[in-house]
């Protein structure tokens, strides 16, 4: 087996699978760095890869990648593990290190705006590429370092979110606070984002490439600098579309083309996602 | 004093579980404001929307609820009398809000015509169980 069908093996296998598995998927997520209020079901666990590709001017284009694993503890308690790698032209693939996250939704009913408190815990290394979020003054110099130059990172990460339902869009806004634990001072970022389904009533005969399985979207986010120097100057930002299928026998796809809106962002960066759930994945055990 | 304390605390208990226990059997529906209570189902009757809130039904709802509403491991029953009785303002207002404590989640991320064509098919159970009682009657 050549180098290039064992890359297309690894990419096929895990997609073959997902496919072969009979299960009621309704992955919920839209966006790639913006988070709703949406949690994930008790007892199900959303398995996801989100892919990010990046062309820097003075440097190697690259992919950085993140699989997800998401499972629902309780309906106000979403718990997450992330593994990132990323590969870059003409240098390496790596693996950059992992996410432990956990969201909790303090009020227990639908309102007007409703918030979710999120703590994550990162040990990755600088190299990594996966772009979950943008904070202080992250820009597209931090992605020129090379594979075999990188640091070791440990974060601690804030989120507020604030996400509202209304008239079939969701409207989410999230301010993010990161802290590196080695000594550095609190740096800041921002995250908002809109969606809707493309039509609002399901048909009533079963359909793959119905409107109401497409999602299209926008989402927006950047840093605000740091503790020290709060602001705009020397942050990157981006504008991004979204276009989420949900096949409703099979996993969930998202595209999102985003342009940099400053000369310290990427010009161009290209996003993709797969997710899939394993529905009362818990009791799967129990049998 | 300590057998006073043992006391309260033992009173607590029983309360919790008591109130626990309601919470389970229902007491989300003397929650529902008068105003969502009162609404109607906008496709009350529609066959089109029953079809469709079946299909969002197993889509959404059936790996918990079971495919025929019946129930499944720990999740309740969707033909139980409590929920044949609700009104369909009372479901909606279930579907949006969930009752989470209960570990029923909310489903305010799909459109609210869509949880309106879940409730039609809802509805829709009990008819056919109603029709199918007096055809053998």
């Amino acid at each position: 087996m050549s180098r290039l069908q064992a890359k297309f093996a690894v990419v096929l296998l895990p997609l073959a699978l997902l496919l072969a598995f009979p299960s009621r998927p309704q992955a919920q997520e839209n966006y790639f760095v913006t988070y709703t209020h949406n949690m994930e079901e008790p007892g199900t666990l959303e398995v996801s890869n989100k892919s990010v590709s990046g062309f820097p001017r003075d440097g190697n284009s690259f992919l950085g990648s993140a699989v997800e694993f998401e499972y629902g503890v309780k309906t106000w308690w979403t718990s997450e593990v992330y593994l990132d790698g990323q590969t870059t032209a003409n240098e390496s693939t790596v693996f950059t290190g992992w996410r432990f996250e956990n969201r909790f939704r303090p009020l227990m009913r639908e309102h007007w705006i409703n918030p979710v408190l999120y703590f994550e815990f990162e040990d990755i290394n600088s190299a990594d590429k996966a772009l979950l979020e943008v904070v202080g003054h992250d820009g597209v110099g931090d992605f020129l370092e090379r594979n075999d130059r990188s640091e070791r990172e440990r974060e601690a990460e804030l989120k507020l979110i604030l996400s509202s339902n209304v008239k079939g869009w969701n409207i989410a806004e999230n301010i993010i606070a990161e802290k590196n634990l080695a000594a550095e001072p609190w740096e800041f970022g921002y995250a908002i984002a809109a969606s809707r389904p493309l039509a609002l009533l399901a048909g009533p005969n079963p359909c793959t490439f119905c409107r109401e399985n497409f999602s299209l979207g926008a989402e927006m986010y950047g840093g605000l600098g740091d503790r020290y120097s709060f602001g705009l100057k020397d942050t990157s930002h981006y504008l991004a579309q979204i276009i989420a299928f949900r096949m409703p026998q099979g996993p969930s796809f998202q595209i999102s083309p985003a342009m940099g809106l400053n000369n310290n962002s990427h010009g161009f960066l290209l996003r993709f996602g797969v997710s899939y759930e394993f529905n009362q994945f818990a009791s799967l055990w129990r049998k | 004093m300590k057998r006073a304390h043992i006391l309260i605390a033992i009173i607590f208990l029983l309360l919790s579980t008591l109130l626990l226990a309601a919470a389970g059997d229902g007491l989300w529906r003397t929650k529902v404001p008068d105003k969502d209570r009162a609404r109607q189902n906008p496709f009350a009757g529609n066959a089109s929307a029953q079809a469709a809130g079946a299909r969002l039904f197993k889509q959404n709802c059936a790996s918990c609820h079971g495919d025929d509403a019946n129930g499944k491991d720990r999740h309740p029953s969707l033909l139980s009398d409590r929920v044949r009785s609700s009104t369909p303002g009372e479901l909606q207002w279930l579907l949006t809000n969930g009752s989470m404590r209960n570990g029923m989640p909310s489903w305010s991320r799909l459109p609210e015509q869509q949880r309106w064509q879940i409730i039609s098919y809802l509805k829709s159970l009990k008819e056919n169980e109603n029709a199918a009682a007096s055809a053998s009657k």
